[in-house]
């Protein structure tokens, strides 16, 4: 606003010698005043005129304090939005940094998939773990998907935010976290593994967890957990070995690796745990409540009746 | 007189070559939608997406989904599944503490975030498409899906629970899984590098398998 005035003064005033404003035109003088006095050239002289016209001065500054503010608001708001905006534009280019973890054959992951169930003998010469993404991003989707089948299934329900959300959040910040933990261990034991490859073995190991999951939803025999146990024993117990059998080869102390291999056994097997048993108290109250009132087989089956036998469960 | 001479060699050349800029739109048609009616714009974006959709109901060879994307008709349809499933309210009666509200924004999460893991898994894999390309592809592609599940609905409210008519939707649905899956996969064959087509197909039928099971399990008539 102290801009415009200005022209309109320096225009219409005597004291035209200091500014010769007929060569120029008000717009074009008024952009470079702009570009050039952004520092407080403008304020002081917006004081002089207040001196010079009073109230109506006072009222300018006014202004022109209100669209300084103004300015700077937005100014700041849309600094920080093209920073956001940077950043994420920076995550999408950096895909290019994370394509040859993903440089890999069909058969290769097959055999990878397999191979993380069938634990090799811990020898001299150091096992031999891909650095590769691919395999364990996809089992981990897996997991997402039959997780979210389970907490179906089981009627979980979660207050703030949805079934997938939580799936979702659960199976990476398990196989991101576990990761990171083990490879703090691993670098204070002195184990010769990169996060890559501690990454990629602990995506691998949890298609076990993938294939216990499935077995224990869709042949879920109800009553007992006997099924799950066994199967939570065997191929869980076989990606731990196999894990073990990794760490093992490529550690030297027998604490340390005692330390290390611990700490991954415990991580993944309460994990399997974690998942069977969170997301399936529904379907296990139901059945104890099944059981201890004997209800009749026919109507125990349909899944319609089965808030009702919950309710005879509380009010006994 | 020398000047009209030289005048006269000019007028006889005749003006030849084309005046287009590199990247800019060849056609005429974009020029003229400031004059138009509003009814004719919304009429022609309108047309264009049904076509996308005649698209990938008959899937052929066609650049036309990843040339001209964009994202009104997956938006329709993500709309239209989550309205769809949504939990009927007389659960709440039932159940006491069913809200019935997690399942729009369900559908509304799996619909976007399985579409961009499947797409950041095909340019991971280093398959040459554009983020959006491919998700107005995936997106589209859920179309068979949402005739299905019109298919489910209809069944659900003719005739009462039984075994029939389970069988019934099972086929319906996983006709539509099989021609959503045959129609994207028509549509980014190209843009896969060849030798990993079955690494870039396995999230994608995760997604769609999801999605059909939401569908079959969603009983509420």
């Amino acid at each position: 606003m102290a801009d415009m005035s200005w022209h309109s003064d320096s225009g219409g005033g005597d004291d035209s010698a200091v500014l010769d404003m007929d060569q120029i035109e008000p717009g074009q003088i008024s952009r470079d005043y702009d570009r050039d006095h952004q520092d407080d050239f403008g304020s002081t002289y917006a004081s002089e005129k207040r001196g010079n016209s009073g109230t109506q001065g006072s009222k300018s500054f006014a202004e022109d304090m209100r669209q300084r503010v103004g300015e700077n608001v937005t100014q700041m708001m849309w600094q920080a939005g093209a920073q956001s905006a940077k950043r994420a534009w920076n995550v999408y280019g950096n895909i290019d940094l994370l394509r040859p973890y993903f440089d890999v054959e069909p058969k290769e992951v097959q055999s990878r998939l397999l191979y993380s169930l069938i634990p090799l003998r811990p020898t001299d010469t150091r096992q031999e773990v891909p650095k590769e993404l691919y395999g364990p991003s996809m089992v981990v989707l897996t997991l997402i998907a039959l997780l979210l089948y389970q907490m179906k299934t089981a009627d979980h329900r979660v207050e703030e935010g949805t079934l997938i959300g939580s799936a979702f959040a659960v199976c990476f910040m398990y196989w991101l976290g576990s990761s990171g933990l083990v490879w703090f261990v691993a670098y204070v034991c002195e184990v010769r593994i990169a996060i890559l490859q501690i990454l990629s073995m602990m995506g691998y190991a949890l298609f076990g967890h993938c294939i216990v999951l499935f077995m224990g939803t869709v042949f879920h025999t109800g009553h007992d957990h006997m099924f799950f146990y066994l199967l939570w024993a065997i191929i869980g117990g076989l990606s731990t070995l196999k894990m073990a059998g990794i760490i093992m080869s490529r550690t030297r102390g027998p604490k340390q690796r005692l330390f290390v291999t611990g700490t991954i056994a415990v991580l993944h097997m309460f994990f399997l745990l974690y998942l069977h048993f969170a997301y399936n108290t529904f379907v296990q109250e139901i059945s104890d409540a099944l059981h201890d009132n004997l209800v009749p087989a026919p109507v125990s089956v349909n899944l319609n009746i089965e808030v009702p036998s919950n309710d005879v469960q509380a009010a006994t | 007189m020398a000047d009209v001479e030289f005048h006269d060699e000019i007028v006889d050349v005749p003006l030849e070559g084309d005046i287009d800029v590199p990247g800019a739109a060849k056609s005429d048609d974009e020029l003229s939608t400031l004059d138009e009616p509003v009814k004719e714009t919304i009429l022609r974006d309108v047309k264009a997406v049904g076509n996308k959709f005649a698209h990938v109901l008959i899937p052929k060879q066609s650049r036309l989904l990843l040339k001209e994307w964009d994202l009104w008709g997956p938006l329709v349809l993500c709309t239209f599944l989550a309205i769809m499933l949504q939990g009927s309210t007389d659960d709440l009666n039932v159940m006491g503490e069913n809200d019935g509200g997690p399942q729009f924004a369900e559908v509304f999460v799996i619909y976007w975030l399985g579409a961009s893991v499947v797409t950041l898994n095909i340019k991971l894999l280093g398959g040459n498409i554009s983020f959006f390309q491919s998700v107005c592809v995936l997106g589209y592609c859920v179309c068979p899906l949402g005739l299905a599940l019109i298919v489910c609905r209809v069944l659900l409210a003719v005739s009462s629970d039984s075994l029939g008519l389970f069988i019934a939707r099972f086929i319906s649905v996983i006709a539509g899984f099989a021609w959503s899956t045959f129609a994207s996969t028509a549509f980014l064959a190209d843009s896969q590098p060849s030798g990993r087509k079955v690494l870039a197909m396995y999230p994608l039928l995760l997604f769609y398998f999801v999605i059909s099971w939401l569908i079959i399990s969603h009983t509420h008539s």
